[in-house]
């Protein structure tokens, strides 16, 4: 059963990937992507890695599908067709794609009996049971994240941090035109430039 | 991406007055039962931040900036990582290594308790601060 089910999550990723690489339409290649994180999600929960599910489904398919129709604005809906695709192009990606592929080859099997993990249990035996014992939490997956792990998740903060700075150091700078700075006293009476644009947008 | 006309959309803004308030509140069980179910600082910070993509979607980023202001935002940002890092360097101060939270309080796993949780408040503050100005200003364009 949790095999029928992750192969048709899997063929469901297939189709939506697909989809997003046939469509001209940028909008719906967006509401794909939030998709596709929604069904990887749905794939984690069925692996038993419920906080990497919440994650990817709030990430993932909620604020970046967000931020995508956000970018979308500053362009067109429709991607510009292109003429061909030069033979540079197709030799990068399929070779690029191809060493990926490859780097995959060696790591151990999706519960493999024979992966470092198992064949060397006294690592991941000690954080599933004496992490009770040592931090008091029953989620291990919080204990190493913010305890065992504190230092590696300072440097994800940090790094969120860091992205937040930079764009608004990219972005902030257009924003601060005087006409923003007037404050709106009837919502009602918005310029109505491009309305209709935005409207399907959203 | 524009605002909503205020006049129009009356269903979408009354259904949006009434979720909010839940959206708050789970966020605020996601971050603070991470110790126990699924969840942390990064999910609750990112459902935090969409109640007010939410907000500024039906009424209008004006109205969602005077609920919570651009530079506010900046100044969470700092915040979160400096409680972050605050919980290590106070770690430090009482006598263990960085981030070594057995120290914080008398019984180690207390210490683990208390620095776990303000370790977690720091990230769902970073990651709600940066989130909500991604939205600003992706949404600010004219």
């Amino acid at each position: 059963m949790e095999l029928l089910v992750t192969v048709v999550l899997l063929t469901f990723l297939v189709a939506i990937v697909i989809g997003i690489i046939v469509l001209r339409d940028l909008l719906a290649g967006v509401i794909l992507l939030g998709l596709y994180s929604l069904i990887a999600a749905g794939i984690f929960v069925v692996m038993d890695a419920v906080d990497v599910a919440f994650t990817e489904a709030a990430v993932g398919s909620g604020i970046s599908t967000i931020l995508f129709l956000g970018a979308l604005s500053f362009t067109k809906h429709e991607q510009k067709p292109r003429g061909h695709d030069s033979l540079l192009v197709v030799v990068f990606v399929v070779l690029t794609g191809g060493l990926l592929i490859y780097g995959t080859l060696d790591m151990p099997h999706y519960g493999d009996p024979n992966s470092p993990a198992q064949t060397h249990p006294e690592h991941t035996q000690h954080y599933l049971y004496k992490s009770p014992d040592e931090t008091g939490m029953p989620n291990v997956v919080t204990s190493v994240l913010a305890s065992y792990r504190g230092y590696d998740t300072l440097g994800e903060v940090v790094v969120v941090f860091t992205a937040g700075i930079a764009v608004l150091s990219i972005l902030g700078l257009i924003r601060r035109r005087p006409e923003d700075e007037v404050p709106e006293d009837a919502p009602g009476d918005l310029p109505s430039t491009g309305e209709s644009d935005s409207e399907q947008s959203l | 991406m524009k605002l909503y006309r205020r006049q129009r959309h009356r269903v979408l803004q009354i259904v949006t007055k009434l979720i909010i308030p839940f959206v708050l509140l789970f966020a605020l069980y996601v971050q603070f039962h991470g110790d126990y179910g699924p969840g942390g600082g990064f999910q609750a910070g990112v459902i935090f931040a969409s109640a007010f993509v939410l907000h500024g979607l039906i009424f209008g980023l004006q109205r969602t900036r005077q609920v919570i202001t651009p530079s506010m935002l900046r100044v969470l940002m700092a915040l979160g990582v400096l409680i972050y890092l605050g919980t290590g360097i106070v770690s430090m101060l009482l006598g263990g290594n960085l981030l070594d939270y057995d120290f914080l309080a008398h019984d180690p796993k207390h210490g683990q308790h208390w620095g776990i949780f303000a370790v977690e408040l720091g990230v769902g503050v970073t990651v709600t601060a940066v989130m909500i100005s991604l939205f600003y200003s992706f949404a600010s364009k004219r």
